[in-house]
């Protein structure tokens, strides 16, 4: 069995390893460095690390007002209020001006669980990707969210990453982390996933569970979901003839509609998105939650299955 | 500069304004005619500025946070030689530098995209914190409508603004009283303004009258509280230096025509 870490806590700590080797990065929080992860970077570098207390608005534009200073803010609220309430800010403020701002909304998704629908945020992708210039990155695990930390501090402009509260597994093997570059993680001919966050780990789980059926299927892991490797996705689906797309957010303005958006017109294919449909969350034990929107491993291969 | 020199330059400010929004036959004479004596007084007495070099790392920073003020902004950066004047032409127009709003994308001298209200405020909190932390002695001033301060977001910048003691950043109010659809206190009474931004712990400096130059040159010089940041309430005429202008909640967000151009230029010309 694999090691189990949560996204955000990887977000966390790398960002304090960042502040040791980047003295131009520096840190807000909107009240919740303790469930962000931000808490590294806090206890490390407290004259570096700005309190903007429960006022995401705020937080957002005062880190573009910091970064005209030469500074690599990082904000993290939970994504709801990160992209949710302060989706102007962020748009205005940041997108527009194009700066060098990152973004972090940590709690992502339904894998938030008891919380339920206020706090599972399901547009945070679908937002982020409509703002021009925003790169939008969700790390697959505790690995690639620490190489995303670092590749986006490095990347001049502004960045949304999405975290989970769910501990995770870590992923076996450990893939180079690109900005915009898709890690290609299996190569079967019958159908190709392009998934992204908590979703790689239980697509990689159903590709046994399918592989057993004598169907051997094709994983893409889509850590950037904007901008997207249109010539992976072009490729793959050419290949594969059958397309899914897995997200833990709404199927609307995610990464289903990134990929058709790149398919439309230039390859023939069957496809399917699969993910939450026009739907709020709901409260329960993150995995209970998962399952009832079908998107656990065993799930997602009957899914797969019954579309092919 | 001398007082008197400063005076006119406020008065090409607004003969400026007037032009701009009348060849665009759009933007907002009002607002900004009413903050012409505080962003003068800001721009030409209180900053270090680099027309040759915009970004110069040692520049004073400015945020317009009522972006609409944008013709004002326009005419002293132009004035003070950010641009040229053959820009002034293009204000609004498709391609050119001189955008509806404020943008850093376009204009030579504007550090932040402002027009969205709200926002300014923090991002001048924003640059104020990071100059603390970057041991700078830069000094951040904004200016924000009176409307504007119907924000939710305007006070949660106060409370940081004082939060992290920024005696480095003036924030200035152009209190005209007027706003789109009518008075402040018809549409959203603001109420005792000058109580509570001294509760929200800024150091509060009330002008009686933001269209004295040199009142509003004596409050910007005033040695700032230590540890709290100055908030400047000045009370402005809206639409001040045309008389048809003055005091009228129409004048917000449209452009004279060709008459109306005239008697304010007219107007302006005698004084």
């Amino acid at each position: 069995m694999a090691e189990k870490i949560a996204t955000r806590e990887a977000y966390g700590k790398a960002l304090a390893e960042l502040g040791r080797i980047n003295d131009k990065v520096i840190a807000f929080d909107a009240d919740l460095s303790g469930s962000t992860m931000s808490k590294f970077f806090r206890a490390e570098f407290p004259d570096r690390f700005f309190e903007a207390g429960i006022a995401e608005a705020n937080m957002i534009s005062m880190a573009a007002g910091a970064s005209t200073m030469g500074l690599i803010p990082f904000c993290s609220s939970f994504a709801m209020f990160a992209t949710g309430r302060a989706y102007e800010q962020i748009r205005n403020s940041v997108g527009y001006p194009g700066f060098n701002v990152k973004i972090c909304g940590s709690h992502a998704g339904l894998s938030v669980g008891e919380d339920g629908a206020t706090h599972q945020c399901l547009e945070d992708v679908a937002l982020m990707r409509l703002i021009p210039g925003m790169t939008v990155i969700a790390p697959a695990d505790a690995k690639e969210a620490r190489k995303a930390v670092f590749a986006i501090a490095e990347h001049e402009g502004p960045v949304y990453i999405r975290t989970a509260r769910l501990a995770t597994p870590v992923l076996e093997e450990d893939y180079p982390f690109e900005i915009g570059k898709a890690n290609l993680l299996t190569k079967g001919p019958d159908a190709v996933v392009f998934a992204y966050g908590l979703m790689v780990a239980e697509v990689l789980e159903a590709y046994k569970i399918l592989k057993a059926q004598g169907i051997d299927i094709t994983i893409v892991n889509m850590h950037t979901i904007k901008p997207i490797d249109r010539e992976c996705v072009l490729r793959e689906a050419a290949r594969c003839k059958k397309v899914f797309t897995l997200e833990e957010a709404t199927t609307i303005g995610g990464i289903g509609d990134a990929v058709s958006d790149v398919l439309l017109g230039n390859v023939a294919c069957k496809f399917r998105k699969i993910g939450v449909h026009d739907e709020f969350g709901r409260s329960g034990k993150a995995l209970d939650v998962l399952r009832a929107f079908g998107l656990q491993s065993d799930l997602i291969a009957e899914e797969i299955m019954a579309n092919l | 500069m001398t007082s008197q020199e400063l005076k006119e330059v406020c008065r090409q400010a607004r003969i400026d304004i007037i032009n701009l929004t009348a060849d665009a036959a759009s933007g907002h004479p009002g607002g900004s005619l009413s903050a012409v004596e505080l962003m003068t007084a800001v721009l030409y007495t209180q900053m270090r500025l680099f027309p040759d070099d915009p970004k110069n790392q040692d520049r004073d920073r400015f945020v317009l946070s009522k972006g609409h003020a944008a013709p004002c902004y326009y005419s002293l950066l132009c004035q003070l030689g950010f641009f040229d004047r053959s820009e002034m032409k293009n204000f609004r127009q498709l391609g050119g530098m001189l955008t509806g709003h404020p943008s850093v994308r376009t204009t030579p001298g504007v550090d932040v995209s402002t027009g969205s209200l709200g926002q300014g405020c923090s991002m001048a909190v924003g640059m104020a914190i990071a100059a603390k932390y970057l041991k700078k002695d830069t000094k951040v001033f904004t200016i924000l409508g009176d409307g504007e301060c119907q924000e939710g977001q305007i006070w949660e910048s106060f409370m940081s603004a004082a939060h992290y003691k920024l005696d480095n950043l003036t924030i200035i109010v152009d209190w005209n009283g007027l706003q789109i659809d009518g008075t402040n206190d018809e549409v959203m009474s603001l109420g005792d303004l000058h109580a509570k931004c001294a509760a929200f712990g800024l150091d509060v400096i009330e002008l009686e009258d933001g269209n004295d130059l040199d009142a509003v040159i004596e409050a910007l010089s005033k040695p700032a509280a230590p540890g709290k940041p100055k908030c400047i309430l000045a009370h402005t005429l809206k639409g001040k230096g045309v008389s048809y202008m003055e005091g009228q909640v129409g004048w917000h967000g449209k452009g004279p025509n060709e008459k109306e151009r005239a008697i304010a230029l007219a107007e302006l010309e005698e004084k």
